[in-house]
């Protein structure tokens, strides 16, 4: 059991890495295009692994595939997100002529 | 309770404080209704840690969801020049440090009655679990809506007939005409709309003895309706069938009511007998009538003949 | 349990914070806004308060669940009345806050 738990704990863990590294490319890069490729890449992986992390701590099968649906949904969400978010900066860019 | 707990709170509740603060500070009002939607979702994280997940979906749903679309509707619709306002902070003159002298007043004898409460006391929740072998449903926070506090839910569906109402008669401008949503919008339509009609049918029906209930449900059935207009631009209009489909909860609601009236009971007093299956009808009807108040209330009324997309 | 006490001071405080954004913004739209956390922040108080005994009091979370929903309604209608100003009137201030631009 404890073999488990430290292996849950060393995916959450660098789950949450991944999540802080995603937060920082929020804050320091300096357009929105370069923003969104640290917040999704990073998001899904950070996400992806604190699942996996967590669903070594769960009691049954079912629960494991109520977070892997969470995480699906998260993956489809953000990326269809993330699209749209480009698609109105281009958009924007081409009305304007410069980046917003 | 353990004190990685006690810095979770703590830590939260100064977010939320910090965040107050700045999108009342910000003069992009475009990056404040942004963090007014993280405000909402993080309010969610805290009223999980208040042991209020019924609460905790609604404002996930509502406060934070469909508020946070409204406001951002309103933003494009008032476009680049309407969504600035000056920076703040405000030079001080004595209207405003006078406010700012009664709202701290107020904040201080705010503070004292939460400290000064005794400790054990309890308030209302002994009634509550006293009557909750007789509300017909095991959910508190539902029995307490549809059944303790029935005639208080009742009037609050009225109250949301009365805003559809009054966005309907201010909102007779022209639509600016959005662009075509494109096919990724399509995709993510298609595959979540069936997902969130089936989330709130399972919201509505779990209400009964888990979180989740007619108000959650309807959340995100509208949020669903939203995404679609979002993606292929569509006109609710007041056409009588929209106006039936708005008014139908509270009929239903009503009717029940009257129903209980005329065989020998009290208003809105549900037999304990009949408790259960009364309160799934209500909440069933209610569902789809605040369902469609709130798409209403986002898509508004559009001038006949005016502002139509184009294809 | 100082959990519910940590969250009603923070309800306290944006209660205080949004109160007084409310009073001094000139933005129609900041003042919704301000309007809605001062909405949360009473909410705060209430069901940090619900949270004390065990299990926690189910009627404040009732009045708050019912209280997001009439958020929500008064929310739509101030936005409506602000879009009819601003197309009407061009400006997203009230008249008295105009002068200052």
């Amino acid at each position: 059991m404890a073999v488990l738990d430290w292996l849950s704990m060393a995916l959450v863990g660098a789950g949450t890495l991944f999540f802080i590294a995603g937060s920082i490319g929020l804050l320091r890069l300096p357009d929105v295009m370069t923003r969104l490729h640290a917040l999704t890449k990073a998001d899904n992986v950070g996400l992806g692994l604190i699942v996996l992390g967590l669903s070594l701590q769960t009691s049954g099968p079912m629960e494991v595939v109520r977070l892997l649906l969470v995480w699906a949904l998260a993956l489809l969400t953000s990326s269809c997100a993330c699209y749209l978010v480009a698609h109105a900066t281009l958009q924007a860019r081409r009305e304007t002529g410069h980046d917003s | 309770m353990t004190a990685d707990a006690a810095a979770l709170d703590i830590l939260l509740a100064v977010l939320l404080v910090f965040l107050v603060w700045r999108l009342l500070t910000l003069s992009d009002l475009f990056k404040a209704t942004i963090l007014f939607i993280v405000f909402g979702l993080l309010l969610s994280l805290a009223w999980v840690r208040l042991r209020a997940p019924d609460v905790a979906l609604a404002e996930a749903a509502i406060g934070s969801g469909v508020t946070g679309a409204l406001v951002l509707d309103a933003l494009r619709r008032l476009g680049a020049h309407g969504a600035v306002d000056e920076a703040r902070p405000l030079r001080l003159n004595l209207a405003r440090l006078s406010g700012g002298l009664l709202v701290a007043c107020l904040g201080a004898i705010l503070l004292w009655s939460v400290l000064s409460l005794p400790a054990g006391w309890r308030g209302l929740s002994a009634e509550a679990m006293a009557a909750m072998p007789h509300s017909g449903v095991t959910n508190p926070v539902t029995a307490s809506l549809l059944n303790f506090r029935s005639h208080d839910t009742l009037l609050e569906i009225a109250v949301l007939m009365l805003a559809v109402l009054g966005v309907w008669t201010l909102d007779a401008e022209p639509k600016p005409s959005a662009e075509p949503a494109g096919p990724i919008l399509d995709l993510l339509v298609r595959i979540l709309l069936p997902l969130m009609v089936v989330v709130a049918g399972y919201l509505l029906w779990a209400g009964g003895h888990a979180p989740g209930g007619a108000f959650q449900g309807a959340a995100v059935l509208a949020a669903g309706g939203i995404l679609l207009h979002l993606a292929r631009p569509f006109y609710l209009g007041n056409h009588v069938i929209i106006r039936l489909v708005i008014g139908f909860g509270f009929a239903v609601f009503l009717a029940i009511g009257v129903m209980l009236v005329v065989g020998g009971g009290r208003f809105l007093e549900f037999p304990s007998r009949h408790a259960g299956t009364l309160i799934l009808v209500v909440e069933a009807a209610a569902t789809i009538s605040i369902a469609l108040i709130l798409l209403a209330l986002f898509v508004g009324n559009v001038r006949e003949g005016a502002g139509r997309d184009a294809p | 349990m100082t959990t519910p006490i940590v969250y009603a001071s923070a309800g306290v405080a944006m209660l205080c914070i949004a109160l007084f954004g409310f009073l001094t913004a000139r933005h129609v739209l900041r003042r919704i806004l301000a309007l809605n956390i001062v909405g949360s922040g009473v909410f705060m108080m209430l069901v940090a308060l619900a949270a004390r005994p065990d299990p926690p009091d189910p009627i404040p979370h009732a009045l708050v669940m019912t209280g997001i929903v009439v958020g929500v309604c008064v929310t739509a209608l101030a936005l409506a009345l602000l879009r009819r100003m601003f197309a009407d009137e061009g400006s997203a201030r009230l008249p008295e806050d105009r002068e200052f631009g």
